[in-house]
């Protein structure tokens, strides 16, 4: 169906991707890994008409195609669903997605006409939302849905998937490959990038491997085991992740850093306890919209509390903005990298210094050569790449952005790290280093809250692990007490357990 | 000269420049500059001096705009900041004595100050968008200028406070050097306080900033009480001008041209990154095309379209596409920048 051949696309003198082939047949899923970097993002920008090859050509069905823009990408019909979502909040569901293709009556667009269209195509998703509501009021997981309903509303032939799964429930990842499986039997081509290797070998048929910008191979996903996958992604054996001694206590044995008794915000977070030790990694497991994110923003002063008292070393503490709990050691890293984490505009180096100047105030302006300095050193660190330190944040990959983010933070020299799902959507490379950096951390004694969606990141990360569910702490264990199958049953609704 | 060429502010200087040689060659005294008394005059000079209000206001509007704001009432204020100080002046029965004077230019400011304090809380505390929350201030503040002055043309006789805009200092004009003053304090606090770089957090990304520690409402709250206080200080620039408080004439559409100087000047409206050097270009080019149109004679009736036509090709010469067009006429074929698509992707995220 499509087919790309040496596929060249530079930057300056650095080359993105260097002569890649990739093919791509109907009726299939095929799977694009690779680290950051790899040259994914690249590769699929060149697919759908957002940039331009180098050298190389692009065939579809047979024919030679150059895209001018990603909607000629469009009318030839390759569809695409980015991991950041691109629709517009303030119109309606239906607006969203018949938009640029509205249907008219007398050159009039024709609302009704509009809203039964798109009620077609979300009933084709299995999704019963109102297309006439709008579509901001709906959670992020629906939004996705309707975006794909928007890529396939047109006429696709090949779909390209961008890392649609990041803000997905299990429920919902479990229907958004019921649709996948579904298109596949319609013939459509779909490209499916995901980090989740779960959800690959569950989907994917075929997978091409990319390593810095150059082609490894393209393998059969049922022939390919996991773990000669993610060694041809590094370029080398798998890290191990480093192991530390943990607690197989129920409580914090070492002092208590930091103690939430009652703690309930408007949004979200009821009657929680949470108990955090010195030098220890509480992780949190919950589903999407549990309360996990409610929780953490209510330990670090983000959103206030409606009741309820944190103690920070046996000390009554009102938290009543980031910067009073950052004063006090206690800092907060974002879910969502793009919307309150990275200055997108503002270089690496005033990213990761801007925390610690405004706690300096705006008087004491860090001189400048110490500014490059404290930078450069987080940026070798934490192996920052590419290490320009005048780079725009926003320019960097998800898991370098989130290594800016998390430098900003350690700048501070902080008690408490509350990192709210630090490793979505960002490469398994990346994802080993931020969970031995935690691991570092916590055993020089900085205390860690880990947030994840991934079950099994939490047992492996966590000391101890706190299962949130319906804005309540339901259950709070020693991480080597619990398996991956006892954490779901707790994760999920205890009457209607999944499997 | 690649560097050059790319550098921000390389089409707004060479737009000013272009306008100065215009004037030049159409009418060579333009650029003659005389030494009268030990005091500067020439029409550079005369630019220089009457530039002084919009450089005001295009600053503070500068740093309003940093923070993803606007501040549309810059002209009222002007207007009010005269009122206050004309009447208390010819209210003392004593217009000559600079005590007087100085008392009036003091609570004027003040005033000016509160206003600005007041559009900072209607944007930062209620969270009133902010062209909304300023064009309260611009619809009522003549109104209260007017209330202010009893209705009438304020006019004073009062040496001191003409001083402001006729007077001269070390060979040149006082008005000018206000708003050099005005721009080093300005320039100094950005370079060596870490408020610029704050601030263009805050206009970028409000959220991730407060997250991060900062105060991002006080720095906007501020930036309005900025821009207050420097209109403030505009009007009575412009009341000196003409010894009275026009409550109706003063800084009328002014806050649409410093809007112009801004943008001029290579800051976006989108907030975040700013430019103090290129907002001063702006203004002087405005300025310069406003004594441009005295001095090539074109009828007043015509002067708005001549003022407008000059403008939307400097606009036009500057934007984006017409820049990568001119570059790669200019030189060899320049690999698509890698800031493209990203940018692209910021403007979504908004």
């Amino acid at each position: 169906m499509l087919e790309v051949t040496g596929a060249t696309v530079r930057f300056g003198a650095d080359a993105a991707l260097r002569r890649v082939d990739f093919r791509l047949f109907p009726g299939e899923v095929h799977s694009l890994m690779g680290e950051n970097g790899a040259g994914k993002s690249t590769l699929i920008k060149a697919i759908t008409g957002a940039l331009a090859l180098d050298e190389g050509t692009l065939t579809l069905a047979g024919e030679t195609v150059s895209f001018r823009d990603p909607h000629a990408a469009q009318a030839a019909g390759i569809g695409t669903v980015y991991q950041e979502i691109e629709l517009l909040p303030n119109l309606s569901v239906a607006e969203n997605i018949c938009l640029g293709r509205e249907p008219r009556r007398g050159g009039v667009i024709s609302a009704r006409a509009m809203n039964a269209r798109a009620h077609e195509f979300l009933l084709d998703l299995g999704l019963d939302v109102d297309p006439a509501s709008t579509l901001g009021t709906h959670s992020l997981a629906v939004q996705q849905l309707v975006a794909i309903a928007r890529a396939i509303s047109a006429d696709v032939r090949v779909l390209v998937l961008d890392e649609p799964t990041s803000s997905l429930d299990l429920d919902e990842v479990a229907e958004l490959f019921r649709i996948i499986r579904e298109l596949k039997t319609r013939g459509v081509a779909i490209l499916f990038v995901s980090h989740f290797l779960d959800q690959v070998y569950e989907i994917c048929d075929r997978v091409t491997v990319l390593r810095d910008g150059e082609l490894v191979g393209e393998y059969l996903t049922r022939e390919l085991l996991r773990i000669d996958l993610v060694q041809k992604m590094l370029g080398r054996g798998a890290s191990e992740l480093k192991s530390r001694d943990r607690l197989a206590d129920d409580e914090p044995d070492a002092a208590v850093v930091l103690r939430a008794r009652g703690v309930s915000s408007a949004r979200g977070i009821n009657d929680a306890d949470v108990d955090l030790g010195e030098g220890e990694v509480l992780g949190v497991a919950g589903l999407l919209g549990s309360g996990r994110t409610s929780l953490a923003r209510a330990l670090t002063g983000v959103n206030r509390l409606e009741s309820g008292v944190i103690r920070i070393e046996s000390q009554d503490v009102r938290l009543d903005s980031p910067r009073r709990a950052m004063s006090l050691g206690v800092v907060y890293s974002s879910e969502d990298r793009r919307r309150d984490g990275i200055v997108a505009e503002l270089s690496v180096l005033d990213n990761i210094t801007l925390a610690l100047q405004s706690e300096r105030g705006i008087l004491r302006q860090i001189p400048a050569a110490r500014r490059r300095e404290l930078a450069a050193s987080w940026v070798e660190a934490l192996d920052i790449r590419p290490p320009d330190l005048d780079r725009p944040a926003g320019t960097l990959s998800g898991g370098n952005q989130q290594k800016v983010l998390l430098a900003r933070l350690l700048a501070l020299s902080p008690r408490v790290l509350v990192l709210d799902e630090p490793t979505r959507g960002i490469d398994v490379g990346a994802k080993v280093e931020i969970q031995n950096l935690v691991g570092e951390l916590a055993d020089n004694g900085m205390s860690v809250v880990f947030i994840s969606a991934e079950l099994e990141e939490v047992l492996r990360v966590g000391d101890r692990v706190a299962v949130v569910r319906d804005g309540r702490v339901v259950r709070t264990a020693a991480a080597v007490e619990l398996t991956a199958d006892s954490l779901l049953a707790l994760v999920a609704q205890p009457d209607e357990d999944e499997e | 000269m690649n560097a050059l060429y790319k550098h921000r502010l390389f089409w707004p200087i060479a737009s000013l420049l272009a306008l100065i040689a215009i004037n030049a060659i159409a009418r060579p005294q333009f650029i003659k500059v005389t030494v009268r008394d030990g005091e500067l005059y020439g029409a550079l000079v005369t630019i220089l001096k009457d530039s002084a209000p919009l450089m005001l206001v295009a600053l503070g509007m500068t740093i309003v705009i940093a923070t993803r704001g606007i501040d549309l009432s810059v002209g009222a204020i002007m207007a009010v900041s005269g009122a206050v100080a004309l009447t208390i002046i010819d209210g003392s029965g004593s217009p000559d004595n600079l005590a007087t004077v100085l008392i009036a230019v003091v609570v004027a400011l003040l005033v000016a100050l509160i206003l600005g304090a007041w559009n900072g809380l209607l944007v930062t505390v209620l969270g009133i968008q902010p062209i909304v929350a300023t064009l309260v201030l611009m619809l009522a503040g003549r109104g209260a200028a007017l209330l202010i002055t009893g209705g009438e043309i304020t006019t004073v006789n009062s040496a001191p406070f003409k001083w402001m805009s006729g007077g001269y200092l070390v060979a040149l004009p006082v008005a000018f050097l206000i708003g050099l003053l005005a721009i080093t304090i300005m320039g100094l606090i950005e370079r060596r306080t870490a408020l610029g770089v704050l601030t263009e957090a805050v206009g970028i990304n409000p959220e991730a900033s407060r997250l991060a520690g900062v105060r991002a409402r006080g720095i906007i709250w501020g930036a309005y009480m900025v821009s207050g206080i420097l209109a403030g200080v505009a009007g009575l620039i412009y009341a000196s001008r003409i010894s009275a408080a026009d409550a109706n004439a003063a800084g009328v559409f002014i806050e649409l041209y410093a809007i112009l100087a801004v943008v001029l000047g290579g800051t976006s409206l989108n907030g975040g990154k700013f430019s103090i050097a290129g907002t001063v270009v702006g203004v002087f080019i405005i300025q310069t095309l406003d004594s441009t149109i005295l001095f090539l004679g074109i009828p007043s009736a015509q002067s708005p379209v001549f003022f407008g036509f000059v403008v939307a090709i400097v606009v036009v010469v500057q934007s984006p596409r017409v820049r990568t067009a001119l570059g790669s006429l200019g030189g060899r074929r320049r690999s698509r920048g890698t800031s493209g698509p990203s940018t692209d992707t910021v403007e979504v995220a908004r």
